[in-house]
């Protein structure tokens, strides 16, 4: 552990005389994390590791020794077809966090301007869909999208025309959209409510009005929240699969469809696991993209990391 | 208020946790039994339980190359498990499966001899049938005015966007080349390509590739036309609460898949013995009667079919019940594909795909 | 005029959240299996899934597994946020893309990867490695809902304390805790949310030996849902809701538990 720097400790003379190089930084809590890089290592980047191993080679999995070295995965892959998929599913999935982004946004600022007393209710009801079952909620939108659908019978009683959105990416959409918006919602919510109202006040005081204030105090100060959320939504929506299949009629395949098939279905796991690394490689770039993003945010606000 | 409800959850966490370890120190025998979802009368596992003392661990999977994947990946040990046809066909060749000692499987008397010594296992050493059955096509009676007895009403423009495919490769393969005409197993690589092609100029009119939602579909008038196993229409048939005679089902004249479903015990199996008591008392023809009305599928037990004659001649009419043996000698079991798994597995992307 | 903008709209997003819930409590009553006719009201698939076995023990597990992996993964996931926060500027760049790469992968990614792990080392699949892959996907999420609030702590406040006096403990607890409570509060809600549906994982880890409710129902999918998974699922939201209500009245005012 690093010394502590003589220079940090504040009142150093009256310190000295009962705790001697009493720590008043708090370096020493990077102790604590520690323990979880050694478990990170375990089960995150040895098991990563083996799946790459996979995507390089071909042979029986379960004897490592015996694999040999092959790049046909990954040429496969760039083939044309793949290729689609892919960018569908880039695609689709910017759009699904672009929509939860604007959707979610509002109404993480509606509850954290929301009197305490509501706010705890209104963000747990919030995830109380996410804990029913997945797949179960997929089905229930079948029944509500589908051409003889709920939501056609209702459109049709009132007298509007009817949606054929039915197999089909609007509806993909509006499943991911469904599935993923409380994951947005949460994180900007959590930033939001921490922020300071004397900065408002000092806005409004300086003569901004509310559009103002939102555009260069709430905004900028939220883009933590934001990040996170775009994070924790664009990320599992490249990656879905049981909605495509049941909401779309598995007619556009994403490119989770094509890895879980590889796996549970065609048993190729070399293929795979090829797959997965191309999908991680581009995730891992969005990310690092995002990060930049986020240190430009903090070193304008004047933070170190 | 908040330390308290930590601590008390930590409690609770730490009797849990050691509440599964006790109970799995007993020296019990526990057979791992593997099969599809909805696809065993589940109290009869019960009455095997109280009638012979052993337990039985029941899990399900969804689809044959799940459960190839599973044993595959090996890591778990089970007793017995449901493979359809092309799946025992695999695991024999790859040597995944134990032979069954029949001695200990004296039921297997009862067993109708058509569903005996199948292409997936000609000299019938490592399955016992358990249900079978017919690839068809479901329709909406109100939704086809046109005869269906055809795979060629599937590419009917006139139904354009009402017609469901399986999200099975096997089946969807298996339909193009019934209607050209070639064998279900071909692995002449010309027929395929011009199954593939056919399939692709399919796709537009097709409405999607789905699972068990097609009979739903098509019940609901969201669909015309889709494949299904015999099976589905049964489960529509035997609903009580709702009438579906508006629903129907062929079974093509160019000739379909004929499915069985059959229990195996494989190379993990860790009780062989007991094992096959299990599969014995799935065929006997008291259990093999209840089991086939609760699922509602043909079983293969001759004196269960003798009963259900008694109690419901009207099913034997049901091509979907007892197809005829025109249909029979036309339609074909599949097998293991081998190699040409992969080239199927690839059209089958390929046609999604585009 | 803007309160029932917002009113309307926040109906229309809550709406929008509940309607394929309501949905599938209104079928858990319909005599007929179909999910696309009404066959009637009934109570019979409520009975049935007392008397279901499979229903019972994928139950178990899941509520078993979700509960452990909350809990551990909270206490770890905030512990390790207040070590990473204090990292230097590479080994907690490092680390932090590293903890995010569960949340990026695909679940089956993970899923298989770990699967690979535990068979390639001999350890048999089942309670423990399902219960381990949870922790090792929920932790990150924690991780992710208690950085902001502690990016957002000014790091004074904890130097301040320990001029005063304070040991780095206590500086912890009294000081450094309380302030980012709110973020491990969220942690722990997403970090149980994933983990009470999570399917693909699962699958991968859980072996013979284990289950839950999510791998039960997609193994029926092929043959059919039956309608006491939607009964199953009724029940369920019912006892969340109303420990929920009771969890909210409890605390003083609504305040405490987020703020």
């Amino acid at each position: 552990m690093k010394k502590k720097n003589p220079s940090m400790n504040s009142s150093a003379s009256d310190h000295h005389h009962y705790k001697k190089h009493a720590p008043t930084s708090t370096r020493y809590l990077r102790v604590l994390g520690y323990p979880y890089v050694i478990w990170m290592v375990i089960f995150i980047i040895v098991p990563l590791l083996l799946v790459l191993i996979y995507s390089f080679t071909k042979g029986d999995i379960h004897n490592l020794f015996s694999l040999e070295f092959s790049a046909d995965g990954y040429l496969r892959v760039l083939e044309p077809m793949y290729l689609k998929v892919i960018m569908n599913s880039f695609w689709l999935a910017l759009i699904s966090t672009f929509f939860c982004l604007i959707l979610g946004y509002p109404v993480a600022m509606i509850i954290a301007n929301t009197n305490p007393k509501y706010r705890s209710i209104l963000l747990t009801f919030l995830l109380v869909p996410m804990w029913m079952n997945f797949l179960l909620r997929t089905y229930a939108w079948m029944s509500i999208l589908s051409p003889n659908g709920i939501l056609n019978r209702f459109l049709e009683w009132i007298g509007l025309p009817r949606l054929e959105i039915m197999p089909g990416q609007t509806a993909v959409l509006l499943g991911m959209i469904y599935n993923f918006l409380p994951f947005m919602i949460l994180p900007i919510y959590t930033v939001l409510s921490k922020i300071d109202k004397n900065l408002l006040e000092a806005s409004s005081d300086l003569g901004g009005n509310k559009f103002v204030t939102f555009i260069k105090v709430i905004f900028p100060l939220s883009i933590p929240g934001v990040v996170s959320g775009i994070t924790m939504v664009f990320m599992p929506a490249v990656s879905t699969f049981v909605i495509s299949g049941l909401l779309g009629g598995d007619k556009t395949p994403l490119i989770g469809d094509l890895i879980e098939q590889q796996f549970m279905t065609n048993r190729n796991w070399h293929f795979g696991s090829s797959l997965s690394i191309i999908l991680m490689v581009m995730i891992l770039i969005s990310m690092a993209i995002m990060s930049r993003i986020e240190r430009n945010n903090d070193r304008e606000e004047g933070r170190t990391s | 208020m908040k330390k308290r409800l930590l601590v008390l959850l930590v409690l609770l966490a730490a009797i849990v946790v050691a509440m599964p370890i006790s109970g799995c120190s007993s020296n019990k025998v526990v057979l791992n039994v593997f099969n599809w979802g909805e696809y065993m009368d589940e109290t009869l596992i019960d009455q095997f339980e109280k009638e012979t003392g052993i337990s039985v661990n029941y899990k399900l999977y969804e689809t044959n190359e799940a459960l190839l994947s599973k044993m595959e990946a090996g890591g778990s040990s089970y007793d017995v498990v449901f493979p359809s046809d092309y799946a025992i066909s695999e695991m024999i060749k790859r040597d995944m499966l134990l032979p069954i000692d029949f001695n200990n499987v004296p039921n297997f008397k009862y067993v109708d001899e058509r569903c005996k010594n199948r292409e997936y296992d000609p000299e019938n050493k490592y399955s016992v049938p358990y249900f079978w059955g017919t690839v068809g096509i479901l329709y909406n009676k109100e939704m086809v005015d046109d005869p269906v007895d055809s795979w060629d009403i599937l590419w009917n423009e006139k139904y354009a966007g009402k017609i469901l495919m399986k999200k099975d490769v096997r089946d969807t393969m298996g339909v193009a080349l019934k209607k050209l005409g070639f064998s279900v197993n071909s692995t002449n690589d010309s027929e395929l390509q011009l199954a593939k092609q056919l399939l692709l100029d399919q796709k537009p009119l097709v409405n999607g590739y789905y699972g068990d939602q097609i009979k739903d579909m098509i019940s609901n008038g969201d669909a015309a036309l889709g494949v299904t196993y015999s099976g589905d229409f049964m489960d529509l048939y035997w609903d009580e609460s709702v009438d579906f005679s508006y629903v129907g089902f062929g079974v093509p004249k160019e000739g379909t898949n004929l499915w069985f479903d059959a229990m195996v015990i494989p190379k993990s199996c860790r009780y062989k013995k007991e094992a096959e008591m299990f599969i014995n008392f799935m065929m006997d023809p008291d259990v093999a009667y209840q089991n086939s009305n609760a699922v509602g599928y043909t079983s293969p037990n001759t004196e269960a079919i003798k009963r259900m004659r008694e109690e419901y001649p009207e099913v034997f009419e049901l091509p979907a019940y007892w197809p005829d043996d025109d249909v029979l000698s036309k339609s074909e079991v599949y097998v293991d594909l081998g190699d040409y798994k992969t080239i199927y597995n690839d059209i089958f992307t390929q046609i999604r795909v585009e | 005029m803007k309160k029932t903008a917002v009113r309307i709209y926040m109906g229309l997003i809550y709406i929008f959240l509940y309607a394929p819930i309501i949905l599938l409590i209104v079928f858990s009553f319909n005599k007929s299996k179909s999910r696309g006719q009404w066959g009637g009201f009934t109570f019979d698939w409520y009975l049935e899934v007392f008397k279901d076995r499979q229903i019972k023990e994928a139950l178990f597990y899941t509520i078993l597994v979700a509960v452990l992996a909350t809990v551990i993964s909270t206490i770890v996931g905030t512990i390790a946020a207040i070590g990473i926060h204090n990292f230097k500027r590479f080994p907690k760049a490092f680390s932090l893309n590293v903890n995010n790469l569960p949340v990026l992968n695909p679940d089956i990614v993970t899923g298989v990867s770990l699967m690979t792990l535990f068979i390639s080392t001999s350890i048999p699949l089942g309670f423990g490695t399902m219960l381990i892959a949870h922790i090792v996907f929920c932790i990150p999420y924690v991780i992710l809902a208690v950085l902001p609030k502690l990016k957002q702590l000014n790091r004074h406040l904890a130097e301040a304390a320990m001029d005063l006096g304070a040991t780095p403990w206590v500086a912890l607890r009294k000081v450094i805790l309380p302030e980012i409570t709110p973020g491990i509060i969220s942690g722990a809600l997403l970090a149980f949310t994933l983990s009470i549906d999570d399917f693909v994982i699962s699958f991968f880890t859980a072996g013979t030996e284990a289950t839950n409710l999510s791998i039960l129902i997609y193994s029926m999918a092929k043959r059919g849902v039956k309608p006491s998974i939607n009964a199953l699922s009724t029940m369920l939201f019912i006892v969340v809701v109303t420990l929920l209500l009771i969890v909210n009245k409890k605390s003083e005012k609504g305040e405490e538990l987020y703020l």
